[in-house]
């Protein structure tokens, strides 16, 4: 238990994917479940970062760095559609944004 | 001895601070345990000697994209004073299930491979010695990785030009 | 046992005890700048000269009733002060005041940590800051210190931008992300980089002015504006660690600015060999001076300008700033090149 190897960090970085995938299942509003979504990235972040250091490659933080800045966007696109729609329909509970059905 | 206690400690935090992100009542509440996992996050990231993408986990992550959500959050907030929201459990059986299912899988994997031998180091581009972490991350992402590099920006221009329309009042 | 636990304690000690005792001190100081500028003697009353006012006005906080508004988020409204006043004082962590100096037969160098991203972290610092604010008006549960905080905090984050791009052009020109690094560098080139960089400076300036809420952009926190923006509900002592966050801020601002721009500990034109009087002024000496200098021209300015209005604040942010960062980028970039 004592000498941290790789295997724990990616233990830790599979639990806090499912954290992230529980929330996104669990829970009705919808800016709890992109925060959920922020947190399987940082979980895949970990990840990645854990094997650039046991390969002694930087290409993993390279590519760990491509996933916050696709992160970014799509934190600032999909909080843009959210607040489009509140101010159309005033609710945030996912279960009631379902206008696009037949 | 020092490193097991720091990544423990460390551990226990981020999964709490996790929990907490998915279980909080108050969106607010939410937002600020993110904020403390991003946090944590970074200090694993310089336990990994990547202090370069701890940096940039705080600077971007922590300081603007949660901030982005905090922002969100009171615009709504605003509108609609904040109510206790009945947020009864959706598919919470399902959720369990596919939890599991994915933690028996991953388990799988690691005790698969715990007993291999670690894979030979893949060395990038040469950077000189005693440089840090910040000139070989810069060396790939200019050289190896250029297209992509340049790809993220036509993609952070879009999102940016995206955001900006779609948040705009119809005026 | 002793370079590893002891000696980092100590320095921290003394850093915060020597922070908070010059944050309380700067109170006086800027009534007594303004004051001279108007033309009247500012805090008299209190000791010689008003030297003991900030005393008065600790105790006087101190004293005064802690009152939390009825609905409000009591553990972020408890919170909000501290995350304001957190990243002010570990921002000191990587400013170095001088390269070494000998306490007692060790040679210790004057930094507390030297870590090889020491300018992306103190940039991250400051961003984290900015929840302060948003909290503190969040948690009042009240319109108007929500909407100013809301405010304060969009002018923050626009500011960070230019200031961000314009660090980013002197790195190329130092070549390191380390703070000790940077006043290195500016002693192998043998010139402070605010004649190298001068468009960097002065916007990092004006940047650092924005980044801190101080005068002209002090839009957020006037009480002409919205009732007292985003700490209107805060009294007593938590009202006091705002603007205690604020002075620290600013002598954060002023001490990365003197470290990057002005040579740290470096005397005036560090390369000649014939100013060798000069060198007998301690390092630290020279860089407190520095310091020194830009906190009485932020006092000065607020003193001296009018307040900018908010859409002017931003326009100037994103229309002005950023594209000047962007070509100066591009410029010292190719200059780096071909020369």
């Amino acid at each position: 238990m004592l000498p941290i190897t790789p295997y724990h960090y990616l233990v830790l970085s599979a639990a806090l994917f499912m954290i992230g995938v529980m929330g996104v299942m669990v829970r009705r509003n919808i800016i709890i479940i992109f925060m959920s979504i922020e947190l399987m990235l940082n979980a895949v972040n970990i990840n990645l970062a854990v094997f650039s250091q046991q390969l002694q490659n930087a290409a993993g933080q390279v590519f760990a760095i491509f996933v916050i800045a696709v992160a970014a966007a799509e934190a600032a696109v999909g909080l843009g559609i959210i607040l489009a729609f509140y101010r159309n329909k005033e609710t945030l509970n996912i279960d009631e944004i379902n206008i696009l059905k037949w | 001895m020092l490193e097991a206690v720091v990544f423990y400690t460390l551990a226990a935090f981020i999964l709490g601070f996790g929990v907490l992100v998915v279980t909080a009542r108050n969106t607010v509440h939410s937002v600020l345990f993110l904020v403390a996992n991003f946090l944590c996050v970074a200090v694993v990231f310089v336990m990994l000697a990547a202090e370069f993408l701890a940096i940039i986990q705080v600077l971007v992550y922590a300081g603007g994209i949660v901030v982005l959500y905090l922002f969100v959050v009171m615009l709504v907030n605003l509108k609609r004073p904040p109510e206790a929201p009945l947020d009864t459990r959706r598919q919470s059986r399902a959720g369990f299930v596919l939890a599991a299912v994915l933690l028996a899988e991953l388990s799988a994997i690691l005790v698969y491979t715990a007993g291999r031998p670690a894979p030979a180091p893949v060395p990038g581009p040469a950077v000189a010695a005693g440089t840090g972490n910040t000139e070989a991350v810069g060396m790939l992402l200019y050289t190896d990785y250029l297209v992509p590099f340049e790809v993220a920006s036509m993609l952070l221009l879009v999102a940016m030009v995206g955001a900006i329309i779609l948040a705009r009042k119809d005026v | 046992m002793i370079e590893t636990f002891v000696v980092p304690i100590l320095k921290i000690l003394v850093l915060l005890n020597a922070v908070l005792v010059s944050v309380t001190f700067m109170t006086l100081l800027e009534r007594k700048i303004i004051a001279w500028v108007q033309v009247r003697l500012g805090p008299m009353r209190v000791g010689p000269h008003g030297v003991l006012q900030p005393i008065a006005d600790a105790v006087k906080l101190l004293l005064k009733e802690d009152i939390t508004p009825s609905r409000a988020d009591k553990w972020v409204f408890t919170l909000a002060p501290i995350v304001s006043m957190v990243p002010a004082l570990i921002a000191f962590a990587v400013i170095p005041f001088d390269r070494e100096a000998s306490f007692f037969g060790y040679r210790i160098p004057l930094y507390i940590a030297d870590i090889n991203v020491g300018l992306l972290y103190i940039v991250s610092i400051t961003s984290i800051g900015i929840y302060g604010i948003i909290l503190a008006g969040y948690a009042s549960n009240s319109k108007f210190p929500l909407l100013a905080g809301l405010r304060a905090s969009a002018q923050l984050v626009s500011y960070e931008i230019a200031v961000t791009m314009m660090l980013v052009s002197l790195v190329v020109n130092a070549g390191t992300l380390s703070m000790v690094g940077i006043v290195e560098a500016q002693l192998q080139q043998g010139v402070w980089y605010a004649f190298l960089q001068p468009v960097a400076f002065v916007v990092l300036f004006i940047g650092g002015l924005a980044e801190t809420n101080r005068a002209p952009f002090d839009l957020p926190e006037a009480e002409q504006e919205l009732t007292g923006g985003f700490h209107t509900e805060y009294s007593g002592m938590r009202f006091a660690l705002f603007f205690l966050a604020e002075y620290a801020n600013m002598i954060v601002v002023s001490a990365v600015a003197t470290t990057l721009f002005l040579g740290g500990w470096l005397r005036p034109f560090p390369g000649v060999e014939a100013l060798w009087l000069l060198d007998y002024v301690p390092g630290w000496l020279w860089f407190f001076l520095k310091t020194f200098a830009f906190i009485y021209i932020f006092m000065w300015i607020r003193a001296t300008l009018p307040r900018y209005r908010y859409d002017q604040l931003m326009r100037l942010g994103w229309k002005v700033l950023i594209p000047l960062g962007i070509v100066n980028l591009v410029i010292t970039a190719t200059l780096k090149v071909l020369l």
